[in-house]
């Protein structure tokens, strides 16, 4: 290790496996959940939802709420047209309901709120709401939507005749025929995969407070994004935006689920101003469960066009999504299947198409990135079960068939079959480490000698790059807002420092590894640095922390502003030194004179003389700001290997042995990142083995709390062995990728993969998501594929 | 709730029947007059102030909210404040000592067992129960006991290292 690096750990720099800062507060219960602020004169809102998924509202009385000592006030749809806020736009360039006017269009929806002066009181008085309505025929998957004469959900809106949200299509439909007619052999595959809810332990909720002596409206609210938050409140509310200040205190999760605006906040920030007291909403986990933030839903006819020798000629994808009864995830609006186009992008493949249809249905909307940069959970799914099934199909190794498809190390930057730009990449090495942690020679010998003896065991494999950290800004935007972001870095007078970014940690340890990045450019030990992230009032504006953008942009941001900062202090050094700028040299912490190199100034002479000693003519203080757009998404990519055994008596599988390779670029806290796998990893066994949310026929949702959610616990969990293989990202300033959700990404393929191999003498290709015990018992005795498309069956609860 | 504390209500309550309790919450007895239907959780959380007891569900699986009950893990969103009337609470607040950090506290930063740190309050006291009962527990021990309590951020593999490592220590602590 050189002296610099060496230096940097102690400091707490790059590399450094600093422990976390956030933690004191945490392990003293003394974490800020929005859920723990009260504001003096505080009142308490509670949300009615819809026992149906479709119905005509015939009548809401509210006449018993309102008698309730202790109620405030009864909010419905109708009183809330008359301020124009009874539908809302989405992040999608939808609209969205607040309060049900005309009808209920998923149940759970919102029906109508109460605000009083403790929360069991609100509560007691939505139970008192008597609401009338007529049931409607009901929609739960896209067959039924797109069938001839299916209802109408959405006749709220002009111009809208069908089910259908969006038709879209990327990619080279003639080369792709044209591959698919040189094939040898077509390998096809059907999948669903399920909906999911990122349900992070905190439920949203949001503390309004509206102050009228002001005029000024400060929200304390969970959310991932606080100044898109601030944005769309000033247009939704008619807010001036200078007038409003979004707090996102500290998040008990997120995972994608506090990025949309939800008709919750809305509600109590109306509350509050038609009260003039703070309002607060704090969702019970019912509520989060059935009416906010679910993910994926998505069917898949997938196509790989294939040469005897194993070489992949195209692919041909078509999806349909099922999105709810509202467009209203955060999409980049260009492209409205988000990145599921990214699929297949670490393999050579000469040409794809994918056409992707996206329906309403009378479920909550849907289609948020649950750890998962826009659909590339998906994305890297589909394509990771499709690869197996071509392997087997053609008989070949499942890891030679991938070597013989990857993108080489040489080949960078390479265009991707839909036309994304990689620019590195050392896919086969990271391969290779995988199958020699995991003992791949040995575990298929294995394998066959348990055979005999009646046990069934199987290996799963999934590869994969993804495209993490949006923007660019010229293709990548919300609502027309372009996905950049920023850092703003402020060195006080004793070489101290506090730092703020447009992003919002929720558990990833910004206040932390932030501080590393300023430190390593700067040489202030990161104990001298304060992070602050999550208010509006005080934070630069920022598109805020999901689809692992964190790193690749706010990240790349305060490495930028750290550099601008260095520059000043440069000018500052040369002062000190009686120097010209030229003749200086940096190195960690501390400038020297080039002929003289035990003549220098430290970072912290300069920071004080910024503010004492300043040369004529030079802006005093030491500060900066930068906003970085970045050149390129980040690339990082990963090899997952399962190992497992399927019980045959009764189709429960347990893991054996789960190997993770992950290449993330430089790491700025290992102990960090390998936390974020860690958990990543777990949300991927969790989709894989148990955590589901489907319906009946009535769109009744099943999986309403966490008694029908499951959620692995510490005794399911596998343990995990991580590996690393460490590929600079070219464009990164400190060579960082993003990657909080490569372990769900890639993941939940490896699982699936490996007990499809375990029980592949069947012939089934295919178990959709959840491997729950009875759909593997049913495809090992029924010997056929088996499906996991809603409605389910209920023949039990019948 | 609203009854109890400095809130004063504008509109008369209703005849809500309240009862007087009296609880030991970390040590400090605590007199309050409560609903007969408050939740031993919002008595601590709202009433007492000791925010660092969670709640992640409403179905008694999540464990955020749990502390201990005369010493026993208990999930105080599932017993009601006039239940605990006559007992001992310890809440996250009051796990370290006047200067200290509890070993378990130590042990879940030393080892990177928290991300959001929503669940970590029921995890920890979830963990002091197992260790007073089992000083020396194995992982899977450890994993058993903590399987009341979930975690959505970590993948529970540094929870129980973290776990492990407070066993370590706590056990050097009373050998010396
Ligand atoms: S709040 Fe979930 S178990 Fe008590
Ligand atoms: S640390 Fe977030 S739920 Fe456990």
């Amino acid at each position: 290790m050189t002296t610099q690096a060496r230096d940097e750990i102690k400091i707490g720099g790059l590399g450094a496996s600093r422990k976390r800062v956030e933690d004191n507060r945490f392990i003293r219960g003394k974490g800020n959940y929005v859920d723990d602020i009260v504001l003096p004169g505080m009142l308490h809102m509670e949300i009615l939802r819809s026992p149906l998924a479709h119905a005509r509202i015939v009548s809401i009385d509210t006449s018993k709420a309102w008698a309730i000592p202790g109620v405030r006030l009864v909010l419905t749809g109708e009183m809330m047209a008359t301020r124009n806020l009874a539908w809302m736009p989405t992040l999608s360039y939808d609209t969205q309901a607040v309060l049900a006017t005309d009808k209920v269009r998923f149940q759970g929806q919102e029906v109508a709120c109460v605000i009083a002066d403790d929360p069991y009181i609100a509560k007691d008085a939505c139970e008192a709401i008597v609401v009338e309505y007529e049931a409607l025929p009901v929609i739960v998957n896209p067959t039924q939507a797109l069938a001839d004469g299916a209802p109408l959900i959405r006749d709220d809106k002009e111009n809208q005749h069908d089910n259908v949200v969006f038709d879209w299509e990327v990619g080279d439909r003639d080369g792709t025929e044209r591959a698919f007619a040189q094939a040898d052999l077509v390998s096809k595959l059907e999948l669903h995969y399920p909906r999911s809810h990122p349900s992070p332990m905190e439920c949203c909720g949001s503390i309004a407070d509206f102050d009228r002596s002001t005029s000024k409206l400060t929200v304390y609210m969970t959310t991932q994004a606080p100044h898109i938050i601030r944005a769309a409140v000033a247009l939704v509310a008619e807010l001036p935006e200078h007038m409003i200040r979004i707090v996102s205190p500290d998040l008990g999760g997120g995972f994608g689920n506090k990025v949309p605006v939800y008709p919750g906040y809305v509600m109590s920030i109306l509350a509050s101003i038609l009260l003039e007291r703070p309002v607060k909403w704090i969702e019970d986990k019912t509520g989060n469960l059935i009416s906010t933030g679910f993910a994926r839903d998505i069917y898949l006819k997938g196509e790989l066009a294939l040469r005897k020798d194993g070489k992949i000629l195209g692919v041909r994808m078509h999806t349909d999504s099922d999105h709810g009864a509202f467009f209203s995830d955060a999409q980049p609006s260009k492209f409205k299947i988000g990145l599921m186009h990214s699929a297949f992008s670490c393999y050579d493949i000469p040409s794809a198409h994918l056409t992707a249809r996206g329906v309403y249905t009378n479920k909550a909307p849907g289609g948020v990135a649950y750890r998962c940069s826009f659909r590339v959970t998906e994305a890297m799914y589909f394509q990771e079960r499709m690869v197996q099934a071509a392997a087997d199909d053609l008989g070949m190794d499942q890891a030679e068939f991938r070597r013989r498809n990857f993108v080489r190390d040489d080949d960078f930057p390479h265009r991707t079959p839909f036309g994304f730009l990689t620019d590195s990449g050392q896919y086969g090495k990271c391969l290779q480490v995988g199958l020699e942690a995991i003992g791949y020679e040995d575990f298929l010998k294995q394998k066959e000698e348990a055979k005999s003896r009646g046990r069934l065991l199987g290996i799963g494999i999934s590869t994969m790059t993804e495209p993490l950290g949006a923007g660019n800004s010229r293709e990548y935007d919300i609502l027309g807002i372009k996905m950049f972001d920023s850092a703003e870095l402020r060195v006080h007078m004793t070489g101290k420092a506090i730092l703020r970014t447009g992003a919002k940690t929720q558990g990833q340890g910004h206040e932390t590894t932030w501080a590393q990045i300023v430190a390593h450019e700067l040489g202030i030990p990161a104990d001298d640095i304060v992070v602050e992230e999550g208010d509006t009032d005080t934070a630069p504006f920022g598109m805020g922390t999901y689809a692992s953008r964190s790193t690749p942009v706010a990240g790349a941001a305060v490495a930028m502003v750290s550099r601008k900062v260095r520059a000043k202090a440069r000018k500052l050094a040369a002062h000190l030194l009686e120097v010209s700028e030229e003749d200086i040299e940096w190195e960690l912490g501390r400038f020297y004179v080039r002929s003289s190199p035990e003549t220098g100034v430290s970072i912290q002479d300069c920071a004080y003389a910024a503010y004492s000693n300043m040369p004529d003519g030079m802006e005093p203080g030491l500060e900066n700001v930068a906003y970085y757009d970045p050149p390129n998404l980040t690339w990082p990519f990963a090899c997952y290997i399962a190992t497992v055994e399927v019980d045959p008596q009764t189709g429960v599988w347990d893991v054996l042995r789960f190997v993770a390779v992950d290449d993330c670029g430089v790491r700025i806290n290992p102990m960090v990142v390998e936390g974020q796998i860690m958990g990543g990893l777990t949300e991927a066994y969790a989709m894989a083995s148990m955590q589901f949310i489907t319906f009946d026929a009535q769109g009744n949702c099943i999986g309403s709390n966490y008694m029908d959610y499951l959620l692995p616990t510490a005794w399911e969990t596998p343990g995990w062995e991580l590996h690393e293989v460490v590929t600079p990202c070219p464009h990164h300033p400190i060579g960082a990728k993003g990657i909080g959700e490569c372990a769900t990404v890639g993941g939940p393929a490896a699982f699936v993969n490996a007990v499809l191999d375990a029980i592949k003498d069947t012939g089934v290709r295919n178990i959709d998501m959840p491997l729950l015990p009875d759909r593997v018992y049913e495809a090992i005795t029924q010997r056929h594929d088996v499906s996991g498309a809603p409605p389910v069956k209920m023949d039990d609860h019948d | 709730m609203s009854g109890l504390f400095e809130e004063i209500h504008e509109q008369p309550a209703a005849d809500v029947p309240t009862r007087r309790v009296s609880i030991t919450v970390n040590g400090d007895k605590r007199v309050a007059q409560v609903e007969p239907r408050l939740l031993l959780a919002h008595l601590l959380r709202q009433g007492l102030k000791l925010t660092g007891t969670h709640t992640g569900c409403d179905t008694t699986n999540c464990g955020a909210c749990t502390v201990l009950f005369d010493g026993k893990p208990i999930k105080s969103c599932t017993m009601l404040a006039v239940q605990a009337d006559g007992h001992e609470v310890t809440t996250v607040e009051g796990l370290a000592g006047a200067s200290e950090l509890h070993p378990i506290q130590e042990g879940f930063k030393d080892e990177h067992g928290l991300q959001c740190g929503f669940c970590t309050p029921g995890m920890m006291l979830a963990a002091k129960a197992l260790l007073e009962e089992n000083p020396d527990p194995t992982e899977d021990e450890v994993r058993w006991a903590l399987s009341g309590n979930l975690c959505r951020c970590t993948g529970y593999q540094n929870i129980v290292k973290s776990v492990m490592w407070a066993a370590k220590k706590m056990q050097a602590q009373s050998a010396s």
